[in-house]
């Protein structure tokens, strides 16, 4: 079973946001980067359980600009065998998903994985899209797999529950919370991620299709009101007066 | 036209469904174009959906269509998206939404976004929206081409309008292939309101010290109508079900309020809750950051201080 994960980097998840004084851009000075926690935890950790269940390659791509390099030897040292980077700076999930489309369209894999989504704009995107440029199914927020044979048995996250989906391959998954546990990498898998190719491709840089023009800071809560313990009723007549929520 | 997927459940439209069909309602409005509602499966009484901004309603109903598929539910939304021009096509930020909005932008080869909190204008044939970003951290306006646009709408974004209005009923006629993503089992907590759709929350964190003392947090949660919720730790110790879980790895909700009880505050858990509209927290120690992040706060212990705040809710509704 050969396996592609997408693997992208996000902002380390307690960083401070901050933006430009004309709200232009996000201030990334001495901003820390993270593998895509649900990319880092789920989605490839699942692919190396299935590969070392059944022989096979894990491959992961990532589709930006130099500086990911050091996110994707993490995912080297974690366990995959070989990585891809698509050199640009994408700046939507359509310039992602049209590179990768690109890279795997002959490539067979029989699952690609991805993330539900990355942490910094929530997209939740790329991993659709790629399954309708490839024409074959997709299992969103998938937060437990089981396989027999080329049959996949997936729960896919939905509100209050899951539902149970058999599905063949190839196919696109993004993985929730539960696919997996996360796997720390080891001193070995360090040292072995700096002998692992990362080939670096060209691409083919289609036109991004959303247009980010503006960033602002959500709006301030006004500050705390304290409410005395003893007094609830003057709690729930603020939330009923004041905040009109009750 | 301007063409909403309606979210339903049990015969019924979810409010969800309403929320964007409210939205669609305004962008018609402005653009002085016509709103269409696609209801896959059925409803009772597809009629009233004029009377929340629909001028027509079509109704797919196919053998195939019973269960979720993406690629069968994306073919029928854009089928009738292209026989009808549509602009654009709103869907709901849910589970279904959310598996199909990249499928369908590709299908129909137009611009989109995800996780809309506010529709702000049309201007010039863009279409202006914000969602946030970075966690609730910052907040992006985006352009779309107002022409060739796909959204999904959050949660609570709006509240459900109501108009004067009357709604064509259009029975569509569709031939759909058997579903690949075949759904064999359905498991799903029934009776409460899901997570995202919920307008008032009660979530209780590691405060709670074991599962067994959940009922304080139940009974308030049914004194105000509310689901619950909690924080990871607790889910992971399965003192909670993984589905209650909200923040950064869990679900992220904006209810009109949201109460936190033996919940410190985390950075990760903020991320899920902070686009809350109101937040109440009741946390013993004066210290604990969620204050910072609060509306209003209660420094006592969860213990005494829920089973009063019941209590006050009780003796408020029986003096309405
Ligand atoms: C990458 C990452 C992602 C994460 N994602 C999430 C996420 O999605 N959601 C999430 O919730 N967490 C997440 N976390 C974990 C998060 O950092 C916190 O550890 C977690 O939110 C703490 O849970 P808690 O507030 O229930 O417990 P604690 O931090 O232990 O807080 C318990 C609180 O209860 C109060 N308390 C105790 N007894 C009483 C009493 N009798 N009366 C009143 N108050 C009392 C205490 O003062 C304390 O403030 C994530 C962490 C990481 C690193
Ligand atoms: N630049 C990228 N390179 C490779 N994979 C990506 C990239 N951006 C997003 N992905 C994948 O798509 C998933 C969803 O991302 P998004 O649509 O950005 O929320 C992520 O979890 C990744 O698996």
């Amino acid at each position: 079973m050969n396996i592609l994960v997408c693997i992208s980097k996000t902002p380390e998840t307690t960083a401070p946001i901050d933006f430009t004084p004309d709200g232009g851009a996000l201030k990334t000075e001495g901003m820390n980067y993270i593998l895509n926690p649900y990319d880092e935890w789920y989605a490839l950790v699942r692919a190396l359980e299935l590969k070392e269940a059944n022989g096979g390659q894990v491959h992961v791509i990532n589709v930006g600009p130099s500086s990911n390099d050091i996110v994707i030897r993490k995912a080297l040292a974690i366990g995959a065998e070989e990585a891809y980077r698509v050199d640009c700076d994408p700046k939507d999930a359509w310039m992602v998903a049209a590179e990768i489309h690109a890279f795997a369209k002959d490539k067979n894999y029989d699952i690609i994985f991805t993330g539900k989504e990355t942490l910094d704009y929530s997209g939740s995107l790329v991993p659709g899209m790629l399954a309708e440029l490839l024409q074959i199914p997709f299992i969103s927020y998938a937060n437990h797999l089981e396989q027999s044979d080329n049959t996949l048995i997936c729960h896919r996250e939905i509100e209050g529950g899951y539902e149970e989906v058999e599905v063949s391959t190839p196919v696109v998954i993004s993985a929730a919370k539960g696919l997996a546990e996360q796997r720390i990498p080891n001193m070995r898998g360090i040292m072995m991620a700096k002998r692992k190719p990362l080939h670096v491709l060209e691409a083919q840089c289609v036109a991004p299709k959303q247009d980010l023009i503006h960033y602002e800071k959500p709006p301030a809560r006004t500050g705390v009101q304290l409410i005395d313990p003893e007094n609830m009723d003057e709690l729930v007549r603020l939330l009923h007066e004041e905040a009109k929520v009750i | 036209m301007i063409l909403v997927l309606i979210e339903h459940a049990d015969n019924k439209v979810k409010k969800a469904g309403l929320e964007a069909l409210t939205i669609a309602k305004q962008l018609a409005v402005k653009t002085s174009s016509e709103v269409g509602a696609i209801v896959i499966g059925s409803i009772e009484d597809p009629e009233s959906l004029g009377n929340y901004g629909a001028d027509q309603c079509f109704l797919i109903d196919h053998p195939n269509l019973q269960q979720f598929d993406t690629s069968n539910y994306t073919q029928v939304v854009a089928q009738i998206a292209k026989d009808k021009g549509a602009d654009i096509v709103i869907l709901s930020h849910t589970s279904k939404g959310k598996a199909l909005v990249g499928r369908l932008a590709i299908k129909l080869e137009s611009d989109v976004l995800s996780g809309v909190s506010q529709f702000v204008g049309v201007e010039d044939g863009t279409l202006l929206l914000k969602k946030p970003v970075f966690a609730g951290k910052g907040i992006a306006s985006f352009k779309l081409n107002a022409k060739k646009a796909v959204f999904t709408l959050l949660g609570n974004a709006v509240q459900p309008q109501t108009f004067d209005g009357s709604c064509t009923v259009i029975t569509r006629e569709v031939s759909v292939a058997p579903p690949r993503e075949k759904v064999v089992k359905v498991d799903r907590a029934t009776g409460e309101v899901p997570l995202p759709e919920a307008e008032i929350v009660v979530s209780a964190g590691r405060g709670m010290k074991g599962p067994e003392n959940w009922g304080i947090i139940e009974d308030l949660a049914k004194e105000l109508g509310a689901t619950t919720a909690c924080s990871r730790p607790v889910a992971d110790m399965d003192w909670r079900p993984h589905h209650e879980h909200v923040g950064q790895t869990g679900i992220a909700i904006s209810p009109n309020l949201y109460i936190a009880a033996g919940i410190s505050g985390a950075i990760q858990h903020l991320a899920g809750v902070n686009s809350s509209k109101n937040i109440v927290v009741i946390n013993k120690d004066p210290e604990a950051p969620f204050f910072k992040a609060a509306d209003y706060g209660v420094v006592g212990d969860l213990f005494e201080v829920v089973p009063r705040l019941t209590e006050a809710i009780r003796k408020f509704k029986n003096n309405q």
